[in-house]
């Protein structure tokens, strides 16, 4: 494809479903749910559970028969005694052409939920992170056993649990053991995860699940670490605390204790062997999967830039301060240059998102573009919206209007799916070409 | 859609235009800021590219149509090999671009003919003024009508090649607005004055020119009786820039990051030190976003959608943007990026030129 900056028709016709959304049922919202920090936004969860269920069914549709090739092409190589597994068929037409913008029509509905609220945007039910997860790398009739639930019936959630309190950035130091039991056939999950995103609303207050990592072998290291998806109601699964927050404070982010919480055999993702001369599949799955969360994050990120942005744009015009694209930079007022340079920089961290989701649609490699996106994108609304405080004064600081909120908010997606300076350990270490030895 | 690769005919043009930049601007670029001069046999390979009559149309004698996009894929590669020498090649579209963008039928007919030739054009513009306060659309310099005649007054400063210009196309109000004149050099009023003296790309030769009562006919009023919007010649001239600013930067990145991977302290690389390291993912970050951003101005301008805010965002962005990585890069190098004996300062100096010439530059 040639270089081009068009928003295809059809994410613009989702755009403005999304809007109406964001603009009539999210921010109404907002101030109630970051006062009242434990309440669900069920205006907002009833507006997208039709939207999601739909979605989802073509997305597990799709991953299920990316999954059954893989299946027939592994039998395949199996019986042609080469051990050589056949190309996979490429994808018929109708459906390539929905994956080949999917990531991008992704992102562009993330920033505007996030336009609309960042912290209500995360409450979205679906299978999410866990779904992704079992899309990914789940066999197909894992993929119907577990996500066959986003598709009907009450809203219900999905989640992913990697953080624990002495492993955040540094995910191979992973301590919750996944121990196989061979008399009943099952796995004994002990440990404890905190950060769950969703994960109350997974576990406890809907029929859903969460895609819990943890270790099988301690010796083995990244090697030994395995995806495990565990169901609502499990037994020895306790939430044990919700946190509360600086921001996004609509968002539910829980404990989650692992007590002998025992699970099917077959409930683990992927393959259960450790094979540490092949290198580290499993955990490199895990660290794949952040090169399509990225850019997500980035989006959102985006989203709450932007409200920020706009209102403090649109205030400032009504005190006579408008923005002026052409004039020399020395006719500009100081609180024109700062409007431009917060303009600026959203519009460059945003590109940067377009780009790394693009390249996914494409298939193709973006672990630099995907992490460049999130330092960027991170680093750029926490000076917007810092910065948007500051120019709207005494309405800045104000409670009475959502600038200080979207401050607060903002400031997450510096942090997680990888803080900045994580990400920018990536993006070095790909441009030197260095190991994480050679960069620590 | 969203997509970001360059077509097979871009792609060559790049690697050609790349090629040319690494064996002949990188050979000379010291020698030609330090004796102040572009080298002829240089200036001459750079003409012989044709990348100007690739961008004029068939019907007046070039094989070619404006891309602002294409355009900006290849200035990166030159500014990448040197801005003072690539301003120099660059001095002819300053005339023959607006002539192209806004000029008459007759206008083009005329002109452009000249700039599809086997030699290096002897044409010019001339825009800048010298006032601490300079804005392309309130221009000093004026242009009276006079009966049949245009009559042009004012200085002007950073005309490029002013000595051994022809043709002169010289930016001035008329009633407020500005306008642009085709004046030949050999109009009684035209005084070509001092070479100016520049912090940096002084391989390019920049004279003052001074205008007095130059009376030019009004046939020579760019654009005729439409004139031409000066609003849009600033955003091609933005997105030139933008383009050229991340050439210059992505060659004081890429130094950096070789120096930094083979320079040796405390007994391993520097580059293995997340000090250096961060600094170098954040050069390659932001060089990556303003490249986007200078791209979407150039493809809304070949839409023909309205680039203005795009065009705008990206300057300033660049601006700042290239300032920063190519002092990083000096930065990197330590003591050794302060001596001439590596070009990171030079790139510097260059770096900062960005901010100053918006509107001086049109590709």
């Amino acid at each position: 494809m040639p270089i081009e900056f068009k928003l295809p028709e059809s994410i613009e016709r989702q755009l403005r479903d999304v809007q109406v959304i964001a603009e009539h049922v999210m921010r109404p919202d907002s101030r109630y749910l970051d006062e009242h920090e434990h309440e669900r936004p069920w205006r907002y969860i009833h507006a997208m559970w039709p939207r999601m269920k739909e979605m989802e069914r073509a997305n597990i549709a799709a991953a299920k028969k990316r999954a059954l090739k893989k299946q027939e092409a592994l039998r395949a190589a199996q019986t042609n005694g080469h051990g050589v597994a056949v190309m996979e068929a490429p994808p018929a037409e109708e459906e390539q052409e929905r994956e080949s913008i999917a990531n991008l029509s992704l992102i562009h509905m993330i920033e505007m939920l996030s336009w609309g609220d960042a912290g209500i945007y995360l409450c979205i039910p679906g299978g999410a992170l866990g779904g992704a997860a079992i899309q990914a790398v789940g066999t197909p009739e894992q993929i119907e056993r577990f996500l066959t639930r986003y598709t009907e019936g009450e809203p219900k959630w999905g989640a992913m649990a990697m953080t624990e309190p002495q492993a955040g950035s540094d995910t191979s130091n992973i301590q919750t053991t996944a121990t196989f039991d061979p008399e009943t056939n099952e796995w004994i999950l002990n440990g404890q995860k905190i950060f769950c995103t969703n994960g109350k609303l997974a576990l406890e207050e809907s029929d859903g699940l969460v895609v819990v990592w943890a270790t099988v072998d301690k010796k083995a290291g990244r090697a030994g670490m395995k995806p495990f998806v565990v169901e609502a109601g499990t037994p020895g699964v306790v939430v044990a605390k919700v946190e509360e927050k600086l921001g996004i404070r609509a968002s539910d982010t829980a404990t989650i204790i692992f007590d002998n919480a025992r699970i099917p055999a077959d409930n683990i993702l992927g393959d259960a062997e450790v094979k540490t001369g092949v290198g580290d599949k499993g955990f490199k799955g895990a660290m794949k999967t952040f090169d399509a969360t990225r850019p997500i994050v980035a989006a959102s990120a985006i989203g709450v830039g932007r409200a920020a942005f706009e209102f403090t744009r649109d205030t400032l015009a009504k005190e006579g301060v408008r923005m002026e694209y052409g004039k020399p930079r020395w006719k500009l007022s100081a609180v024109q240059a700062d409007l431009l340079e917060m303009e600026a920089q959203l519009r460059a961290a945003w590109l940067l998102t377009l780009k790394a989701a693009a390249l996914l649609d494409a298939r193709k490699e973006n672990k630099l573009e995907s992490s460049m996106a999130k330092v960027k994108a991170g680093r750029a609304v926490t000076i917007v919206t810092q910065k948007a405080v500051e120019l709207l004064g005494p309405l800045g600081y104000s409670t009475e209007f959502l600038v200080e909120k979207w401050m607060r908010d903002a400031k997450i997606n510096d942090i997680y799916e990888g803080t900045g300076q994580i990400n920018t350990l990536i993006v070095a270490r790909e441009i030197l070409g260095y190991t994480r030895n050679e960069l620590k | 859609m969203y997509s970001f690769d360059m077509t097979p005919e871009q792609k060559m043009l790049v690697d050609t235009v790349h090629k040319y930049a690494e064996k002949n601007l990188r050979a000379v670029y010291r020698e030609a800021e330090e004796s102040k001069q572009t080298p002829e046999k240089v200036v001459q390979m750079g003409w012989e590219l044709g990348l100007l009559p690739g961008l004029i149309e068939a019907q007046y004698g070039g094989y070619g149509e404006y891309s602002a996009l294409t355009n900006a894929l290849y200035l990166e590669e030159m500014a990448w090999g040197d801005l003072g020498i690539t301003l120099h090649l660059l001095t002819p579209n300053l005339f023959a671009i607006p002539i192209a963008q806004f000029g008459t039928d007759q206008q083009k007919a005329e002109y452009l003919s000249m700039f599809c030739g086997d030699s290096f054009p002897r044409a010019t513009a001339a825009i800048v003024e010298p006032v601490v306060q300079f804005d392309p659309a309130e221009l000093r310099t004026t242009a009276e009508k006079r009966g049949d005649e245009y009559v042009l007054n004012g200085k002007k400063t950073y005309v490029p090649l002013a000595k051994q210009a022809e043709l002169f196309l010289v930016y001035a109000q008329e009633n407020g607005v500005t306008q642009a004149f085709i004046v030949p050099a050999t109009v009684s009023g035209v005084k070509v004055g001092k070479r100016v003296k520049l912090m940096g790309v002084q391989a390019l030769e920049m004279y003052e020119v001074e205008f007095e009562n130059v009376a030019v006919p009004k046939a020579n009023r760019l654009g005729g009786l439409k004139g031409i919007r000066i609003q849009r010649l600033l955003t091609l001239s933005r997105i030139t820039l933008g383009a050229l600013a991340v050439g210059v930067a992505r060659a004081a990145y890429e130094y950096a990051l070789n120096y930094a991977k083979e320079r040796v302290a405390f007994g391993e690389p520097i580059a293995h030190r997340q000090s250096i390291a961060f600094m170098l993912a954040n050069m390659r970050i932001e060089i990556e976003a303003t490249r986007l951003m200078v791209w979407e101005a150039a493809y809304k301008y070949d839409a023909g959608e309205d680039a203005t805010k795009a065009a705008y965002l990206a300057k300033t962005y660049a601006d700042k943007m290239v300032l920063e990585v190519t002092d990083g890069a000096v930065q990197v190098l330590g003591g050794h990026g302060y001596i001439r004996d590596h070009p990171v300062e030079l790139w510097l100096r260059n770096g900062r030129g960005f901010a100053t010439l918006d509107g001086a530059v049109v590709a």
